[in-house]
């Protein structure tokens, strides 16, 4: 029993390490760790469609890894390196698009399309509202008459 | 109840069907190049044949097709006989030898024939990188000035020179002739 425990203990603490391509890189302190763990968790692998390139073993990704390092070293700053993956791949490579007039419909078409579902919503609910609340206001004398016979009816029926 | 809200949510359906009937036929790994109306990147690299150092000067003058390619890629294998016959037909065709070893480069140059007229050799990967090579097989074409006017990913076969490449090719040719 205890051998299986640990052997599923084992078994579970690799499943965490399986996700992740491994390199050694030597950083200069926590905060340019931080930087390249942002960085390559931010920046996409072209070459295997979804996933970052913390994640992907492809040998782009590897060699996008080797030249983040590279420029963190250098002291690029954030901003620097990814405009020069953008220059060179595109925004595919953003997970974070920059807001453009091209992009404008990705970052606010969901909210567009929530709002109008609110919208559509409201107006059918009130819709449905409103013979309820003035159900008899635009009644003629004569129809409440005859409705007020009708319920009188119904009740002397039960 | 107005009468037109009734067809609302058919026309949605049709607006997401036609969307989704045209994702049918994109190719989710195409990505559009970054590069295209830019500069052919500067580099300063070794060619695969010869101890001669090769800049982007080298690749002016005359609109061109710059391959990447490797031995280690299993469908350059398949390209490289469509390479030869274009060569033949007199396409100038410049390649990019991308991480690979230059002695299996050689090696294969002279086994299947040699289409390029120059061979770059990138074994870091730097020109790779800075051209946003992603896998091989990749062909840029490239106008007389050096700049980059389209990128092809996959294998260049018959059909894919006869459909896509060719015309923009010898619009490029066209080009250089007043």
């Amino acid at each position: 029993m205890r051998r299986w425990l640990a052997a599923a203990v084992l078994g579970l603490s690799l499943a965490g390490v399986a996700h992740a391509a491994i390199d050694t890189y030597q950083f200069a302190d926590d905060a340019e760790r931080e930087r390249y763990h942002d960085l390559t968790k931010e920046l996409r692998c072209p070459k295997c469609q979804n996933q970052d390139i913390a994640d992907s073993n492809a040998p782009i990704a590897a060699d996008l890894r080797r030249e983040i390092f590279r420029m963190l070293g250098e002291g690029k700053s954030n901003q620097q390196i990814i405009d020069f993956m953008v220059d060179r791949y595109g925004d595919f490579v953003r997970y974070k698009p920059a807001l453009t007039a091209r992009t404008w419909l990705l970052w606010f078409g969901p909210g567009v399309l929530l709002l109008g579902g609110v919208v559509v919503l409201a107006v059918i609910v009130r819709k449905r509202r409103t013979p309820v609340i003035n159900g008899t206001a635009d009644l003629s004398p004569e129809e409440r008459e005859r409705l007020a016979k009708l319920l009188e009816k119904e009740q002397t029926h039960d | 109840m107005k009468r037109w809200i009734m067809v609302l949510p058919l026309a949605v359906f049709l607006l997401v069907a036609v969307f989704l009937y045209r994702g049918l036929y994109l190719d989710p790994a195409e990505l559009p190049s970054a590069m295209i109306g830019k500069p052919f990147p500067s580099f300063s690299l070794p060619a695969v044949e010869g101890e001669k150092t090769l800049t982007q000067a080298d690749l002016l003058g005359k609109p061109a097709l710059v391959n990447v390619w490797g031995t280690w890629c299993v469908s350059c294998r398949v390209e490289h006989p469509v390479l030869n016959k274009l060569a033949e037909q007199g396409v100038l065709i410049y390649g990019v030898n991308y991480k690979d070893d230059n002695a299996a480069a050689l090696k294969w140059l002279k086994d299947f024939h040699n289409p390029y007229q120059l061979n770059i050799r990138d074994e870091q990967g730097t020109l790779g990188l800075d051209l946003g090579v992603y896998g091989a097989p990749e062909t840029f074409l490239i106008d007389a000035k050096g700049i980059i006017r389209h990128k092809f990913v996959g294998v260049v076969d018959e059909t894919v020179w006869r459909e896509q490449l060719a015309a923009l090719y010898q619009g490029l040719v066209d080009e250089v002739r007043p």
